[in-house]
């Protein structure tokens, strides 16, 4: 239960880091390499400022921050330099991941005695709850992990609905399309380069805010934790499309499906190790899960047109 | 409404490929009137259109657009004054957002973009009157992906998110060259009705000679680079297709002429 519960709590972290990729990769069509050196380096100093006593909220923003910077270099690059989106990416993550060690001091920063988001939900839990464990069920669960999982749950959440609102203002519509059809955007008065800086600080900011949420959650912070999570934020993107039928709903249910993709993604890893699945061999069922996510609209397609089934049902894929 | 001084352009200059796409083209345009740019492959008159446009710096020469000297301005500050319809449908439109969502970006071309809701009511029966009035059948669509909308519905779609806010200049850079000609019609009908009720000044690039005697009140030919011939006012509603295939060919044969012509010159008196 601990596992699964865990695993919901992961879901929604991620999901701020599969709103960051869905930003990135759906809205500017670019698979931005920055995100693992964004969320890393998002961690780390949340790390450092809350080991420093700072408040764990403006730990964890200032984090969301340092994804901002990330990102909006990795923009600057392009637009600036001329230099090709996916390198563009690579090259800021590199060198982030030199800057994460010289912030941190050392690999791996532990948040042992410090004050963190986990602490601040333990007191919630005693005060709301009264208790340090709650029963569920047959399962005995620490109350503070319930009270942590709504706190992230209510979070990305809110974060899902300001992107909505975000992205359906003036500035919103324009930055999409901008990543969408640049000549156009041009030709109807948007400065494209800007728009990129920006959307690019955008997602990598929540990425960044992922990462301290993270650290948080899993108690320490490690320059490596950064490596891989590109995929999981794109597995959670293709998943979470997969499931919503499709690319044609509209951006609501787009981040929507984002969202439910993070946490259908964490519990599906979750459940795969339950069931014995060797660690060792966990990145090879991500690689699975995703490859699954990406063909199966194609085969309902397929199988479709096979036996001519006729209906008003929306047809997945693009 | 439209002054160009002396534009020069070439492209890149100093090497084997070297092309001098506009050697020094000076017009004024009026305001309300419609001009057609003619002429060959190769004689640079959708150059002269983007270089109004601003997708690139002119080497030379002046622009002024509505009395503003835009010659140094970036492309998507042109905007402010231009409407664009380009001859790929797809450029014209952003396809994984709704005809509603697109109309929404277009109408605040060259206004402030900040954080007010950008759907708004008024703007949706706006919206919905002036697509009924295509007579396409997309006033029930305006929530669907502008993808799935063939390159004629997209291109009457583009012409009127140009002018939906009124430019000063309106640029249209043979918009109907690759639809069907049923489509391109339709399109043609549109920007007739548009142009003139709302009196735009137009500058419109074609290949097509019955769209040129047709439409417009001036027309341009040009030819490597230079204004060969400007036809205004009555000169222009007398001329018809065989007026311009004539012209047409007088630039052939002289341009047959001029290359054996000046070798002859050349081995006589040098």
């Amino acid at each position: 239960m601990s596992l699964l519960l865990s695993a919901l709590s992961l879901g929604f972290i991620f999901g701020l880091l599969a709103l960051g990729v869905f930003v990135s990769f759906r809205i500017f069509a670019i698979p931005d390499i920055t995100v693992d050196g964004s969320i890393t380096f998002g961690g780390a100093l949340c790390a450092v400022l809350l080991v420093n006593g700072w408040p764990p909220l403006v730990a964890t923003l200032a984090g969301g921050v340092a994804g901002c910077l990330a990102g909006a270099l990795t923009g600057l690059l392009q637009t600036r330099c001329g230099i090709n989106s996916l390198l563009a990416g690579i090259l800021v993550m590199t060198g982030l991941y030199s800057v994460n060690l010289h912030l941190m001091g050392r690999s791996n920063v532990p948040l042992l005695d410090v004050r963190t988001i986990a602490d601040q939900s333990q007191t919630v839990a005693m005060w709301l709850l009264g208790r340090e464990e709650i029963a569920i069920g047959v399962w005995v669960v620490p109350s503070r992990e319930i009270v942590m999982l709504f706190a992230f749950a209510l979070i990305s959440c809110l974060v899902a609905v300001a992107l909505y609102l975000f992205f359906r203002t003036d500035l919103g519509t324009a930055m999409r399309v901008s990543g969408n059809n640049e000549e156009m955007a041009r030709a109807l008065g948007v400065n494209v380069k800007t728009y990129r800086v920006l959307g690019l600080a955008l997602a990598n900011g929540l990425v960044g805010a992922a990462g301290a949420l993270w650290v948080q959650a899993q108690g320490f912070a490690d320059a490596q934790m950064g490596i891989g999570t590109i995929v999981i934020g794109l597995a959670s993107v293709i998943i979470g499309e997969a499931i919503i039928g499709g690319g044609r709903g509209g951006l609501g249910l787009a981040l929507c499906g984002t969202l439910i993709g993070s946490i259908l993604f964490r519990q599906l890893i979750a459940l795969a190790i339950r069931g014995g699945l060797d660690p060792n061999d966990l990145k090879l069922a991500t690689a699975t899960f995703v490859f699954i996510a990406l063909v199966f609209p194609r085969v309902v397609s397929w199988l479709r047109e096979k036996y001519a089934l006729r209906g008003r049902v929306a047809v997945p894929g693009r | 409404m439209l002054k160009l001084q002396s534009i020069r352009k070439t492209f890149h200059a100093g090497t084997a490929n070297e092309v001098r796409a506009l050697r020094g083209i000076s017009f004024t345009l009026e305001p309300g009137t419609f001009l057609m740019v003619l002429g060959g492959n190769g004689s640079g008159k959708s150059t002269l259109l983007n270089a109004i446009a601003g997708t690139f710096p002119v080497d030379e020469g002046r622009i002024t657009i509505a009395g503003r000297d835009v010659t140094r301005w970036p492309e998507h500050r042109r905007a402010r004054h231009i409407g664009r319809v380009f001859q790929n449908p797809f450029t014209g439109t952003a396809p994984s957002m709704s005809i509603y969502e697109n109309f929404a970006f277009a109408a605040k071309r060259g206004k402030f973009r900040g954080l007010r809701w950008a759907l708004g009511r008024s703007l949706r029966t706006e919206l919905r009157d002036r697509v009924a009035e295509l007579k396409m059948g997309l006033e029930d669509r305006l929530e669907n992906a502008i993808g799935s909308l063939s390159g004629g519905q997209r291109q009457a779609l583009t012409l009127l998110m140009a002018t939906w806010i009124k430019p000063d200049l309106l640029l249209l850079d043979e918009h109907t060259a690759a639809l069907d000609p049923k489509s391109a019609d339709q399109v043609i009908q549109l920007t007739d009705t548009l142009v003139s009720r709302e009196k735009l000044t137009t500058l419109m690039v074609t290949h097509a000679m019955g769209q040129a005697v047709q439409l417009g009140s001036r027309i341009i030919m040009m030819h490597q680079g230079n204004i060969l011939h400007d036809f205004d006012g009555e000169e222009k509603r007398r001329l018809t297709i065989p007026d311009l295939l004539q012209r047409f060919d007088d630039i052939r044969r002289r341009e047959l002429l001029d290359a054996p012509a000046a070798q002859m010159l050349a081995e006589q008196y040098v």
